[in-house]
């Protein structure tokens, strides 16, 4: 098979790799076969918009920073969800078809483009931000840094919804309509645990956000390009939150006991 | 229903084992299913022995704490307690086994391992489901989970019955009908086992979280603060704590059992 797919030319450091490319729309498609001519340092993105420009031009690859920020070249290569700008080919086994395929979880536009409007209807169902009275009588906050910290982890996001996009209760099981995922568990956390932030959405988190649905099998965690902690930082932490709302009466004894205690 | 609701109905769904993966993603759940299979197997088998978990000062975790039991390390005599069933086969373990057993099937990592390694659900990221059925942890019985911290409760309490198991183990029979401090092999087992079941307990997510995450402005509290970067330093880790913890309270009872079957020999360091 190596013969088939790589041509190595040493003497200009590239070689040629075959790429499985899926083509097509909601009505159907099919992978279809390219091939192209690989330099060190390039990424797939890259070996995309050489097939794009010598062999299918009409090859539909939404993509705009090339950098990892703005999360929109988000496809799965080889079965695993990547951004294709961030994935090296020099990562990749050379001795197969490199094989890039569109978010399975989204509907399909076409290509490698999927329709994942579905994820900014679901954030405005995120209780938003509401803050506390001012600090200062100018009108503005103190934090201290180590409560900032915690929460920074969650917003450098970049929203490419790979996490949605592995995540099982979406991809396999299509509870679009009563989990939220793990995207907008972690921009929940963010808020939740905002020093500043005084709502409480531990209710929607077990109702409406479905967290109760994840089964923590970390694949978000896996997948993040940005390494967002999000299992282990943000959606246990929440669980918890949740248990303690809804599922330890032995803590909520515990709670109207130091409560009476304080006030006698 | 707009038009992404619609186009969200036709998404493909996978057939068992189906993916585009190229790497060999079946490695790590077969390694948990074997890895926790075998520990099963081998704690219900010694839970049920009943004899050779005591060798002089040192008794094996699996029984510990011996509430009613054969040994000298007996809370309350022995060799049963007078309510036990004279039909039923007694074990001093089967009192007490279900509580580190519940805190580890509950524990937020082993979930995670083993609905992928026993159910499939997924069989790994990326990787199709054999059911198309799914309830999560949202209902029954999964939703059982929840009470990981009333788990944590009672394992934070063995882990001072261990530490004790431990000091004891410090303490060997002098010949003359006293105690003589000495160290065995067996000692720095048994104090590799509390220190391995303590990077684990103590870095629990239940106990990261009743030690200062729940609170959204701990800074205001540095002693709390101070606790749970601690904790969070051992859940970083939490998965290697786990797997370390449980190789070495299966092998710390299979050395007393050893001693006290005399295959093995306590070796005395001091």
């Amino acid at each position: 098979m190596a013969a088939t797919t790589i041509a190595a030319n040493a003497s200009q450091g590239s070689r040629r790799t075959s790429f499985e490319v899926w083509r097509g729309d909601a009505g159907g498609g099919a992978f279809r076969t390219y091939e192209a001519e690989i330099l060190e340092g390039m990424v797939v993105l890259d070996a995309l918009h050489q097939i794009q420009k010598e062999q299918a031009p009409d090859l539909a690859v939404r993509w705009n920073c090339k950098a990892g920020k703005c999360g929109s070249c988000s496809a799965e290569v080889n079965g695993r969800p990547r951004l294709t700008c961030m994935t090296r080919m020099s990562d990749l086994p050379d001795d197969q078809p490199v094989r890039v395929e569109p978010m399975r979880t989204f509907p399909l536009i076409r290509d490698l483009v999927t329709d994942v409007s579905w994820n900014f209807e679901v954030k405005k169902k995120v209780r938003p931000f509401r803050a506390r009275p001012p600090d200062a009588d100018d009108g503005t906050w103190r934090m201290d840094q180590r409560d900032v910290d915690r929460v920074m982890e969650f917003r450098k996001c970049i929203e490419c919804f790979l996490c949605q996009d592995v995540c099982h209760v979406l991809r396999e099981h299509h509870y679009h309509d009563s989990f939220v995922g793990p995207r907008f568990l972690i921009y929940a956390a963010a808020l939740e645990m905002h020093p500043l932030d005084t709502e409480d959405r531990r209710e929607d988190l077990r109702r409406d956000y479905g967290i109760g649905y994840c089964n923590i099998t970390k694949c978000c965690t896996d997948v993040c390009p940005e390494h967002i902690t999000i299992t282990d930082n943000g959606i246990i932490p929440l669980k918890e939150r949740v248990v303690d709302h809804a599922y330890d009466p032995l803590g909520k004894l515990v709670q109207i006991v130091l409560r009476r205690g304080k006030k006698e | 229903m707009n038009e992404t609701a619609v186009s969200l109905l036709k998404l493909p769904r996978s057939s068992f084992g189906e993916t585009s993966r190229r790497d060999a993603w079946w490695v790590k759940p077969l390694a948990v299913l074997i890895g926790l299979s075998a520990f099963i197997v081998y704690s219900t088998w010694a839970a049920f022995q009943g004899e050779h978990y005591h060798f002089g000062n040192y008794l094996s975790p699996f029984y510990s704490p011996e509430l009613w039991g054969e040994s000298h390390h007996a809370w309350l005599g022995g060799p049963r307690p007078a309510w036990w069933p004279g039909w039923l086969l007694f074990s001093p373990a089967l009192l007490i086994l279900w509580a580190p057993a519940g805190f580890r099937l509950t524990c937020y990592y082993y979930r995670g391992a083993y609905y992928k390694a026993f159910w499939a659900d997924p069989p790994s990221c990326a990787v199709g489901e054999p059911r198309s059925g799914y309830r999560g942890e949202r209902s029954f019985p999964l939703i059982f989970q929840n009470v990981h911290r009333y788990f944590l409760y009672l394992a934070l309490a063995f882990l001072v019955v261990l530490s004790i198991d431990a000091w004891n183990a410090l303490w060997f029979e002098d010949g003359l009908g006293g105690e003589a401090f000495g160290i065995g092999v067996g000692t720095l087992v048994l104090t590799a086992n509390v220190i391995l079941l303590g990077g684990y307990t103590l870095g629990c997510h239940s106990f990261r979280h009743l030690i200062g995450g729940r609170l959204t402005r701990i800074s205001s509290r540095p002693l709390q603060y101070k606790c749970y970067t601690g904790c969070s330093a051992l859940n970083r880790r939490h998965q290697l704590w786990a797997w370390m913890s449980l190789f070495w309270v299966g092998f710390t009872d299979v050395y007393v059992r050893l001693c006290s079957m005399g295959v093995w020999t306590d070796w005395r360091i001091l």
